[in-house]
């Protein structure tokens, strides 16, 4: 009816939402069967042309991904922000992957080194060079100064060759970026759950490339199997896709673990037997701070001397600045500080002291709180175990815990699901962003809530029999096998 | 193994337009060290006014230090800053730089723009928003060459020429328009916009109300959207003055359709007046809040550095700088433009009448030995590798007729573009020697259009 079109152009063209709009005429829809006259189907269809035929699918489809929990549970922390003496009582962010544990060391770097951040080169003013500069091939001192860095990080075990790098605006570009190269509309890839959530953002949506997972499991702390590589290949060809590649991030995001060698080796036999490409995601890099050491994929393909064979072209890393320096940067302010090759030392050394500090204090506040996590060596954050805590086995209550979580117990922390992870229970806890004292607070609160699970818990002795267990379990996770069966039977 | 993407030609870096930058590179013009070498005229960059960017630098050193106006160091925040929303203070800046450059006629709202890095990642964006894979945007020629590559490559959109032609100034007709929707429909393409830039990359000129009304009109007619790439909004240095595709819908006339600002986009930057391409700001402007919305998300894959949003949302702050900037830069754009076209003409070379731009659209068609785009590769081959000029010629934008090239005037001093002028003078006047001593039919022709070209215009449209 002409009303009804004026009401809905009028909330298009007065700028409310276009979900909004798209979200009533599926109602409409809804409402409509064949009683309807035609001249009322004639103008939704008219409604559903203007709106449908002005966007393209990308923006009217769902498969952007930012309705996950992931960026749900952000978007309720920046409406109730903890704040120490503003707002005491606000949701504390553990959610954010970031290190925000050593910017004091870059700073003073600055302070010392003014001329760089005054886009000044021997005195001399280098402005109009800087601002002219769009060579996609990127600054040769800043690329040189890279790969002296990810060869440090490396332990220098391997080198690599500025000639081999392109730069982009961070990971997530990267990683787009490389699926346009690598894969068509349709083809898929592989990654082992659980995964970092903005990659069905990054990966999928504007390259219509598709994700298959590998599953990984707890029995054997969420490690790469040969069966779980092959079954998801099956599946994929199940589903009529053609698999381009795998990409695994190592150290893992959510886990906070390295790749083992056999893990790495077992990879590329798996890429190599089928012919594909394989991406490591080794953003997390610099931020192992304990053993076992960090061995990157270049590593053992030198080991193995497969630099002269096919598969060598066939593997690609992705790199960023983002999280292991924590900073954004100008190109130019970045590589005179990575060229002074004792900042860098001083760096890598302090910051991962600072980490391990850190991921200790968050381990055993929660093992206080009856929590255990994935021992981890790397990362901002920690894979905790909280499948004692859910109701029943399901992602539901998984969810409903997530929701308690960050409502009641006022944490934002990163439910399992959102990571594709096959089994409940599970949450990304990051611990580099906030500070002690904060972090301290935060175990407070979990423990109370915890605590009081217990009290008001029916089943209260069946609850304190099975954080005995998880205690016991904690304790035990060096038999992970009986730790498997064991939760099978107490849940 | 790869991607077609990966594999392919379709990104369109062999046109002629990256080739002449290519061999330009291998030996570029040096005013001391290689004053033979190739003088760069195909880069539309603005070289001109970095003096006054520069003073306004050095005024204010703390905002280059990362301090804030209480001398507090702002490191972490800026370090930690990666909302794909953009910075409000700047984009409050921006908003008002940008409705100065339109004369205050327009007001824009800052939560309807979308940061991106370059108009090169803005115009891919909107592409990515607007249209699907096999759907087809329609593109006036002659333009910029970097098109094939920001619309099409990864997205998989067509594009289909609005042919114009030098018989009235490379206009925008309503038959152009509707000529090119019929040859999309006729390749089963489906339109989902019209894509203009204006000011115009390479004809330098500004388009009249009259023209983006018909637009608008044609926009409607056919449910598509209309992007309007204004990159070049601020360096309109002549009459006409510049006219913004919101200016021209907010007239009554056309506001009674009332989707009309739904489906008008801006593409803007600040690398063409501002003249800062390296520091990677463009932006979209979008009363379509679904658009807005989708675009804000993508500009994950290119956010503009938070320190670059900083600084410049200081810089663009400062009202006095601004204006100041503006009048200085378009009185340089002017004089320079006037530079190129009088020394051209000495040679006997007419450029189209333009107002804006770093670059002019020049006449080179007498210079042709024949009425052909192999005749126009020839002439750019010579005036590449002889006379040591990287200009951009006409095939590589498009242009529906051969003879015509775009010359840019802004990126090179004043010196170097004299030099230039000399070494043009100097290769007409060889040419009609060589004429001369050969004295073949095919160089009779050359020598005849030149002559004619000095007496008498109007002959050589009847001759052709």
């Amino acid at each position: 009816s002409g009303e009804n079109k004026e009401t809905w152009e009028f909330k298009l063209v007065k700028g409310e939402s276009g979900r909004q709009a798209l979200d009533e005429l599926r109602q409409e829809r809804e409402h409509m069967d064949h009683s309807c006259t035609l001249s009322a189907w004639t103008s939704w269809r008219l409604k559903r042309k203007l709106i449908m035929g002005l966007l393209s699918r990308k923006v009217t489809c769902n498969s952007h991904g930012q309705d996950s929990s992931y960026f749900l549970g952000w978007q309720e922390y920046e409406k109730n922000p903890y704040h120490e003496v503003n707002n005491p009582q606000g949701i504390i962010q553990m959610g954010l992957a970031e290190n925000q544990l050593s910017f004091d060391l870059p700073e003073s770097w600055l302070a010392k080194n003014a001329d760089a951040a005054g886009f000044k080169r021997d005195g001399q003013s280098i402005f109009q060079e800087l601002a002219l500069f769009q060579d996609y091939h990127g600054l040769p001192a800043f690329k040189k100064a890279l790969v002296d860095f990810m060869a440090e990080i490396r332990g220098n075990k391997v080198t690599f060759d500025p000639n081999h790098i392109v730069l982009t605006a961070g990971a997530t570009s990267a990683n787009e970026t490389l699926m346009f190269c690598l894969a068509e509309q349709g083809d898929a890839f592989l990654l082992p759950t659980p995964y970092y959530p903005g990659f069905d953002r990054d990966l999928k949506w504007r390259t219509g490339v598709e994700i298959v997972p590998i599953q990984c499991t707890s029995s054997n702390r969420f490690q790469i199997t040969a069966p779980a590589l092959e079954e998801a290949y099956q599946q994929a060809q199940r589903k009529n896709l053609r698999v381009k590649g795998v990409l695994v991030t190592n150290p893992s995001n959510p886990l906070g673990t390295t790749m083992r060698r056999d893990e790495l080796d077992l990879l590329i036999n798996f890429i190599t037997d089928k012919e594909i490409h394989l991406i490591s995601d080794e953003i997390y890099s610099g931020t192992v701070f304990s053993s076992p050491g960090f061995v990157s994929i270049m590593e053992v393909l030198k080991d193995r001397s497969l630099e002269q064979t096919p598969v060598w072209e066939r593997v690609h890393i992705v790199y960023s600045l983002s999280k292991d320096l924590g900073l954004p940067g100008f190109r130019y302010l970045l590589s005179a500080m990575l060229s002074d090759k004792k900042f860098t030392k001083e760096y890598m050394a302090k910051n991962h002291k600072r980490l391990q500090k850190q991921q200790s204090k968050l381990v055993s506040g929660l093992e206080k709180a009856g929590i255990g996590c994935l021992e981890s060596n790397a990362g901002l954050f920690c894979w905790v175990d909280m499948r004692h805590l859910l109701s029943s086995n399901t992602f539901e209550a998984e969810m409903e815990l997530w929701k308690r979580i960050v409502y009641d117990v006022k944490l934002n922390i990163s439910p399992g699901s959102s990571c594709h992870c096959s089994e409940p229970g599970w949450f990304r806890v990051c611990f580099a962003n906030i500070s002690e004292d904060t972090l301290k607070l935060a175990m407070q609160r979990l423990k109370s809530f915890v605590d009081s699970v217990a009290i008001n818990n029916q089943s209260h002795q069946e609850l304190k029999n099975s954080r005995k267990k998880c205690r016991t379990k904690w304790v035990f996770r060096l038999s992970f096998q009986s730790f498997h069966d064991r939760e099978q039977d107490e849940r | 193994m790869l991607s077609s993407k990966a594999s392919s030609n379709c990104h369109g870096q062999d046109s002629l337009y990256f080739l002449g930058w290519q061999v330009y590179e291998k030996n570029p013009f040096h005013e001391v060290e290689n004053p033979t070498g190739i003088i760069q005229m195909g880069l539309a960059e603005n070289q001109l006014s970095f003096d006054l960017v520069e003073s306004w630098l050095r005024k204010n050193p703390d905002v280059m230090g990362l301090k804030n106006k209480d001398g507090e160091s702002v490191f972490r925040d800026l370090a930690l800053f990666q909302d794909y929303h953009g910075m409000p203070a700047f984009k409050n800046e921006l908003v008002e730089y940008m409705a100065k450059i339109r004369g205050n006629k327009v007001k824009f709202d800052p939560n309807n723009l979308v940061l991106a890095a370059g108009a090169t990642s803005a115009n891919e964006t909107l592409i990515f928003c607007l249209a699907d894979p096999g759907d087809a945007i329609l593109l006036p020629t002659p333009s910029y060459a970097g098109f094939d590559r920001d619309l099409k490559w990864r997205t998989g959109v067509e594009i289909v020429p609005i042919h114009c032609s030098s018989s009235n100034g490379f206009r925008i007709s309503m038959f152009a328009l509707e000529e090119a929707y019929e040859r999309a429909q006729k390749l089963n393409l489906k339109v989902k916009g019209v894509l203009i830039t204006n000011p115009s990359n390479p004809l330098g000129t500004t388009m009249t109300k009259d023209e983006l009304q018909s637009l608008i009109t044609f926009a409607i007619d056919k449910d598509i959207h209309l992007i309007s790439d204004e990159v070049f909004s601020g360096t309109v240095f002549d009459s006409p003055c510049f006219i913004s595709i919101m200016e021209a819908a907010m007239d009554s006339n056309l506001k009674r359709n009332t989707d009309v600002l739904s489906r008008i986009h801006i593409v803007y930057s600040l690398s063409k007046d501002l003249g800062l391409p390296g520091f990677r700001v463009g932006m979209i402007y979008s009363n379509n809040q679904t658009v807005v919305s989708a675009a804000t998300k993508m500009s994950s894959f290119g956010l503009v550095s938070s320190q670059t949003q900083y600084l410049l949302s200081y810089m663009l702050a400062n009202k006095k700088f601004t204006s100041n900037y503006m009048k200085r830069n378009q009185k340089r754009l002017k004089k320079r433009k006037e530079m190129l076209v009088s020394g051209l003409k000495k040679s006997g070379i007419n450029c189209l009448k333009s107002n804006a731009g770093l670059f002019c659209w020049v006449d080179m068609r007498h210079l042709l030995c024949s009425n052909t785009f192999e005749a126009e590769t020839d002439l750019w081959k010579k005036i590449l590798c002889e006379v040591g000029l990287n200009i951009s010629p006409g095939s590589s934008f498009h242009c529906s007729q051969p003879g015509w090239f775009r010359v840019c005037f802004a990126n090179m001093n004043q010196s170097t573009l004299q030099v230039a002028l000399r070494r043009i003078k100097d290769f007409v006047e060889r040419s009609s020697f060589n004429y001369q001593q050969n004295g073949g039919s095919l160089s009779r022709k050359l020598i005849s259009n030149w002559v004619r070209k000095l007496s008498s215009a109007d002959r050589e449209e009847q001759e052709r």
